[in-house]
């Protein structure tokens, strides 16, 4: 990770202004984006957007040429290049041979894209960015911030001082006024500029139309005032057909701002009069830069279903603590990385990729229902596959894919950690390791990891066999949670093995991009689990279990070692998580929880993987309620805690304000037990308040399920 | 529809009327420009964008009202206080107005001024978008205009403010014998 990328990090979580706004943003948004979708089927709505999507990411040059055909009928004057600096001449070239030397634009992406603004200005032009969070950041001379409210990091007080010097005249902070003084002064620009540059919410290839939307009204004056309009358009914003305007505007306002419609929308097709009675000069350039190369790739195609919204920004737990400006000049978050790699090159996004966390919360809210952290994953699957992994991580997983010479080493660990550890936990590293134990302890190494203790546990034996998959976390920190799997499953009369052979599942690699270590581990593993040929593979894991569930067969195709491949699907079939099977076998009747307890009570952390990928949510809280507990709910209850496996090592400056979040969200519900499914959250949970002042018992559902049975 | 409207509507600050007659509708408009004080100098005047409503109506009464302009350009416009205009559609579901916007004046009598007062035929209310958009086609409008609410931006702090480049008032005003295209054609 570059220096100057981690300082721009830091600055970032360390502006209290730009982490307030986002902060308070991204808990209204929520909140205000389900009420906006009341009485629609988000998942029908997004299907048919992705359906639409996808088939002009796939006819793209069709749709290039019929919009040509359609809008040039109409009278405008259609562009079409695959070149950002073509595209900055041509627009040149109209200002020039018009005589134009003032330019009034509404915001658009793509012209920050190309850097348009300081092009027109070197040659002479006078450019103004007419919508109000544009204009604020233009007289600072910064970069948008967030894709739709680019101002969000700055303060009323900053505003005021800006546009104080802007007129001459010290203004108060008060908002209201603040907007008045933009208008009045925004007004003579409209009206004096001989151009006005847009982009284009939608470009329709049936009609030559496009679709531009703005609250503010900007958009309009720019398309109405000005002689000469050009609009600047992303070949992805092309649909095929004119009904195709309405699917995609039930989404974009709703996801964008919580908001029904914008206030103005403009269908423009063709010229239309000035006032002078001049017919309007229509310009509409449609830019391609590597959308198409985008388009052929069978992984990043589905990039171009975004309708740039920016609600993967807006629910990003990571973005909401470090805003855009560190991912960059153009594109921010999770959509702005993939773009990144793409517009601009992959390496490029090489810093701004390892900021995901990979929890998936974008995902389930994408109106175009794009995998952005997969997509993300494979950019960094391939930014490995081009540079190669850091030496420290290529050492890291030589021992990795070694498994007797890797847990050997986490059993010497548990030695040499021992002076540094108090009870069961690591709450301070020497040197550069210190920060990993910044605001969170590390649990121990255990003395006796899982695969030892296995064979001293006594089991009745049963007819019923599943195979535990314990994963690296309840091997070797928390074997207790395996003891506390097997007492519960032999008290439903099954009999727990433990394939010894068993290894990393392999997700810190193929988290890391490297996919062949990962698709090593997945081999291993089949190997081991297949054996005994048993009717479940059990994973008190969440993380693991996605791993066996989906991640095997991903790996493994996507670096091509076919043979494994059904075998790698028959394990995933037989795999399930803990809750799931316990919720199954209580409700067969099988597995009995102790009647009438009263055991006070609990709030539920909801794990990425087990919520979003694996789809269990209900299971864990429904045995935690049958067995008498009482559920209080937290805020943001399935909030990524920060731990994200290797992130919180690598990226502890941002993993720990999230946890600091996590354990205010948990201590404000008032329950004085908080459980949990993923030993990995636990570590990160447990350890932040063994730092924070303790006082909340954190467990795993197995570790509390154990005593109830 | 009408309700559905006016609740979708008001919910985004729009205010909301609703007249029998056209008559009736513009002895309101007319009382609202006195009220508002229009008058014949700068900021205090209103214009009247040309609209079948106009066609319709004996003009004695409005050309009474000092600072009433019925010829429009953006230079009047920009120190226009109200901005009068017709729009043919309206969509319950999000409280929208929509019409046919290729003539400027329009354009610039509903963006520039500080108040816009938009007529409506109530006939011209329709269930949502998809029904709007088979209604309302490029072939015939080649500027295609949506108004939802009166301009807004939450670009500074996140404070929802009222009237950026936009009026900070919309007024809506349905007229039940307004014929508007869901009638003749």
């Amino acid at each position: 990770m570059g220096t100057k990328f981690r300082e721009s990090v830091q600055r970032a979580v360390n502006n209290a202004n730009l982490t307030g706004a986002l902060g308070a943003f991204s808990e209204a948004y929520k909140v205000n984006r389900i009420k906006a979708y009341e009485g629609i089927d988000f998942e029908e709505l997004r299907d048919r957007i992705s359906r639409l999507k996808e088939y002009a990411a796939s006819h793209l040059v069709q749709l290039c040429e019929q919009f040509t055909s359609n809008a040039e009928a109409r009278g405008a004057r259609v562009f079409r290049t695959s070149n950002p600096e073509a595209v900055r001449e041509y627009i040149l070239k109209v200002a020039r041979d018009n005589g134009v030397k003032t330019v009034v634009k509404s915001k658009s992406m793509a012209t920050e894209e190309i850097h348009l603004n300081p092009y027109l200005e070197q040659a002479g032009l006078t450019v103004g960015e007419s919508d109000l969070g544009e204009w604020i950041i233009q007289l600072a001379g910064q970069t948008p911030s967030h894709m739709v409210m680019p101002a969000i990091h700055l303060t009323r007080e900053e505003v005021s001082d800006l546009f104080s010097k802007e007129v001459n005249e010290r203004l108060s902070s008060d908002i209201p006024k603040l907007v008045k003084v933009a208008r009045d002064k925004l007004r003579p620009l409209f009206l004096g500029a001989q151009m006005g540059i847009s982009g284009a919410n939608i470009a329709v290839a049936e009609t030559g139309s496009i679709v531009l939307m703005t609250n503010e009204g900007n958009a309009r004056l720019v398309t109405t005032l000005p002689n000469i309009h050009i609009a600047l358009v992303g070949i992805e914003k092309l649909v095929a057909a004119y009904s195709d305007v309405a699917t995609i505007l039930k989404a974009l306002p709703r996801s964008a701002t919580a908001q029904l419609l914008t206030s103005y929308v403009s269908i423009i097709s063709g010229p239309t009069p000035n006032d002078d009675g001049s017919l309007k000069e229509l310009h509409i350039i449609l830019m391609d830069n590597r959308r198409s190369d985008m388009a052929n790739d069978p992984k990043f195609r589905q990039a171009l279903q975004c309708i740039r919204c920016g609600s993967c920004l807006n629910v990003c737990p990571i973005f909401r603590l470090v805003g855009g400006h560190v991912f960059g000049k153009v594109y921010t978050g999770g959509i702005g990385t993939i773009l990144t790699a793409w517009f601009d090159e992959l390496k490029q996004s090489e810093d701004i990729q390892g900021l995901c966390i990979q929890c998936g919360a974008c995902r389930d809210v994408c109106p175009g229902r794009i995998d952005i952290p997969e997509l993300i994953m494979e950019i960094r699957r391939r930014l490995v596959q081009e540079k190669g992994l850091p030496l420290i991580q290529q050492a890291i997983y030589t021992v990795v894919n070694n498994r007797p010479l890797f847990h050997g080493m986490l059993r010497a660990a548990s030695l040499v950690g021992r002076p540094l550890s108090s009870g069961r936990f690591i709450r301070h590293l020497p040197l550069f390791l210190a920060d990993l134990t910044d605001g969170r302890s590390l649990p121990a190494i255990a003395a006796k990891p899982f695969r030892s203790l296995y064979n001293s546990i006594k089991q009745p034996v049963c007819r019923e066999k599943v195979s535990f998959y314990a994963g690296c976390l309840i091997d070797f920190a928390y074997p207790e949670m395996g003891e506390a799997l097997i007492s519960i499953l032999n008290k439903a009369g099954i009999q727990v093995l433990f394939p010894q052979e068993q290894t990393c599942c392999g997700a810190p690699a193929r988290y890391n991009g490297a996919f062949e270590v990962a698709a090593s581990n997945a081999i291993d593993n089949i190997k081991a689990l297949s054996a005994d040929d048993p009717q479940y593979v059990v994973s008190a894991c969440p993380t693991c279990t996605v791993a066996l569930v989906h991640e095997f067969i991903s790996t493994l195709e996507s670096i091509g070692q076919m043979e494994w491949i059904s075998k790698a699907r028959e394990l995933a079939e037989k795999t399930v998580d803990f809750s799931s099977f316990v919720k199954k076998l209580v409700d067969q009747g099988r597995l009995s929880l102790r009647e009438g307890e009263e055991l006070g009570a609990i709030t539920y952390h909801d794990s990425c993987h087990l919520k979003r990928t694996l789809k269990v949510s209900e299971q864990p809280r429904e045995l935690l309620c049958k067995a008498g507990y009482q559920l209080q709910e937290m805020f943001e209850c399935d909030n990524c805690c920060g731990m994200g496996g290797s992130y919180s090592l690598k990226l502890p400056e941002i993993s720990g304000p999230i946890l600091k979040r996590k354990l205010k969200n948990i201590r404000n519900s008032g329950a004085p037990v908080v459980a949990m499914d993923c030993p990995g959250c636990v570590m990160q949970i447990r350890g932040g308040f063994d730092q924070d002042g303790g006082g909340v018992v954190v467990k795993h559902l197995a570790e509390l399920l154990a005593e109830l049975v | 529809m009408y309700e559905q409207f006016k609740s979708k509507a008001e919910a985004v600050s729009a205010e909301v009327f609703r007249f029998e007659t056209r008559y009736g509708a513009l002895d309101s408009i007319c009382s609202f420009l006195i009220a508002e004080g229009v008058a014949d100098s700068p900021g205090c005047y209103a214009l009247w964008a040309a609209c079948p409503f106009l066609e319709g109506v004996d003009r004695k009464q409005l050309r009474e009202i000092a600072g009433l302009k019925f010829d429009i350009n953006r230079k009047l416009a920009t120190g226009a206080k109200i901005g009068i205009s017709q729009l043919d559609w309206a969509m319950a579901d999000t409280g929208t107005l929509a019409g046919d916007s290729s003539a400027i004046d329009g354009r610039l009598v509903s963006t520039m001024t500080e108040i816009h007062i938009v007529l409506v035929p109530t006939s011209g209310i329709l269930p949502d978008m998809p029904t709007l958009l088979e209604r309302l086609q490029p072939d015939s409008s080649a500027y295609i205009a949506m108004i939802t609410g009166p301009s807004r931006t939450a670009d500074i702090e996140r404070v929802l403010t009222i009237g950026v480049h936009g009026p900070s008032r919309l007024i809506i005003v349905f007229c039940d014998d307004l014929e508007g295209q869901a009638d003749g054609n």
